[in-house]
């Protein structure tokens, strides 16, 4: 035991300080979104009203909606989740089931993990080069879905992987004894069980791939369209394009519209990134049982 | 060389042979050098310390191992005349044959029926699957306590309940031989004395390998005993004779608790 008061004195005073440090820090994060939300709602909010949602881009700001870019983003959501799910969660259960144990496999799985952390204008440039070019597919809907779908890749494997591994290795090795085949052990223990976790890391794949705009822009995604996408090969735009855009624009009226679009897709993100909670918050109910 | 005893086999063919069964992870031996008969309708309980090899030996009998990353068996495991070990034969049809109990009751997330009726769906069972979940229920000794809320979670019995479970869905693919990974070390005195009940029971229709770290539960429930320590089987018979007049030495300093 210390008998040193002025020692005593110093810990606590470091100990008070360590706390009021680490609470200034999360007050930082959650000041600043509150900030940036009150500043969006007061700036767009009167813009919501329904033609905003009916109408395409206009050079008069009074006249002007997102409705080519919502239905863009939209395109793309869809679009994205088609591609990438399947892909993800076929590589996801290679690699964790499959897979033999060996360097090409630890290789595999390091590039993925990397590749997590690749900035996206790189998969713009890849995109741009193989989807719009090399596979002739123009400056499409489903260039920008690929392109994302790519972009997201590592990021839904990884997180599937997650799920599959936390599978317990006692169901498994009770389906086999039961001789069940690795696929009915993979279709109806692992599966079943991993689903949330894998749904929950889609989710949240997906709402990065809705903000994204570098990418879509490399590949060519228009910024002023007058029309809505009707099928895979037509030109399309996004909101963060079209709010970049209104915001570069000199007219006050301008960046207020671009606050309403902005308050748009954040409630998208925030709608898809409470569903991945509530999916997350049922799988860990499910675990207690 | 092990001590091993006359095995009677009541003139049956056995249910199993291992000759020269060697298991290892990478340069270590689990199972070294094992040979051992194990015959119709009987009950043999594998004994010994502590990583002595006893579960490595019982999964090399249903080809378990398999799934065990850097697990190398060599040997031969008999089965109606057919090594399981040959390269034509199919692991996955071993394992419906040859069932397993494990050592922590592991209950599939699903209702109490469809714990039991997986096995027979996933082998392509045609047929009343109700009635198939009732007599395996009822082989468990479980019918009794769960025939009323067969729609109800596995999760919702007690560990006992789902040790039985997990026997019974053992038992509803029709397997010839249930391996048990020290299916009772999980449970308190009283599920245990039920388990041990069931084996009792279970050997009219099935021969059954036991693996235990519990000699009194070895002496109680099986017909013969063998003794393995440090991945060798040291001695192998008849189970009275084992406990109370084993030949080798450190049989005997097991089985009376001076190591172990």
């Amino acid at each position: 035991m210390s008998t040193d008061p002025g020692r005593d004195r110093r810990r606590k005073w470091a100990g008070a300080a360590f706390w009021a440090l680490c609470w200034a820090a999360t007050m930082v994060g959650i000041v600043a979104l509150m900030i940036l939300l009150v500043d969006i709602i007061m700036d767009g909010a009167s813009q919501l009203r329904p033609e905003f949602f009916t109408s395409f881009a206009s050079r008069f700001p009074e006249r002007a909606g997102i409705l080519a870019p919502l239905m863009g983003t939209l395109w793309i959501l869809g679009l994205t989740a088609l591609i990438a799910f399947p892909v993800s969660v076929g590589a996801a259960i290679y690699l964790e089931e499959y897979a033999p144990q060996n360097w090409l496999t630890r290789v595999i799985q390091v590039n993925i993990a990397n590749l997590a952390g690749v900035p996206s204008i790189v998969y713009g440039i890849l995109g741009l080069a193989v989807f719009v070019r090399w596979m002739g597919l123009e400056r499409s809907v489903i260039s920008g879905a690929l392109t994302l779908s790519i972009l997201i890749l590592p990021v839904i494997i990884l997180a599937s992987q997650e799920a599959i591994r936390a599978v317990p290795l006692s169901l498994r090795q009770a389906a086999y004894g039961l001789g069940a085949t690795r696929w009915q052990v993979t279709r109806h223990q692992v599966l079943p069980m991993a689903l949330p976790g894998i749904l929950t890391g889609t989710i949240l794949a997906l709402s990065r791939a809705v903000g994204e705009t570098a990418p879509l822009i490399m590949i060519g995604a228009l910024t002023f369209i007058a029309f809505t996408p009707q099928g895979l090969m037509d030109e399309f735009t996004v909101l963060p394009i079209q709010i970049y855009n209104w915001v570069s624009r000199p007219q006050d009226e301008f960046r207020q519209i671009a606050a309403a679009a902005i308050l748009v897709l954040l409630t998208l993100l925030l709608t898809m990134n409470a569903a991945a909670i509530i999916l997350r918050n049922r799988f860990s109910r499910m675990r207690v049982r | 060389m092990p001590t091993v005893h006359d095995i009677e086999t009541g003139g049956r063919p056995p249910a199993l042979e291992a000759h020269n069964l060697t298991v290892s992870y990478g340069t270590t031996k689990a199972v070294d050098d094992v040979s051992l008969v194990v015959p119709a309708n009987k009950v043999v309980a594998l004994i010994g310390p502590s990583g002595c090899g006893k579960s490595t030996l019982l999964r090399c009998f249903n080809r378990m191992n398999d799934l065990i990353p850097g697990a190398q068996v060599s040997g031969e495991v008999d089965f109606h005349g057919q090594n399981l070990y040959a390269p034509d034969v199919d692991p996955v049809e071993v394992r419906r044959r040859i069932g397993m109990v494990f050592q922590k009751p592991n209950p599939f997330p699903k209702s109490i029926y469809d714990n039991i009726a997986f096995g027979p769906r996933i082998n392509g069972f045609q047929g009343d699957l109700d009635g198939l979940v009732e007599t395996s229920l009822k082989q468990a000794a479980l019918w009794q306590e769960v025939s009323d809320r067969l729609g109800s979670s596995a999760y919702d019995l007690s560990g006992g309940q789902q040790q039985r479970l997990c026997i019974a869905r053992t038992l509803a693919v029709t397997p010839e031989i249930v391996l048990m990974d020290e299916p009772a070390s999980a449970l308190d005195p009283i599920a245990t004395q039920r388990i041990e009940d069931l084996i009792f029971e279970l050997k009219q229709d099935y021969t059954i390998v036991i693996v235990t770290h519990n000699m009194q539960q070895a002496a109680r429930v099986s017909d013969y005993t063998a003794f393995l320590y440090m991945g060798h089987l040291v001695e192998y018979g008849p189970t009275d004779m084992m406990f109370t007049n084993p030949t080798e030495e450190r049989t005997e300093a097991y089985v009376t608790g001076r190591f172990g």
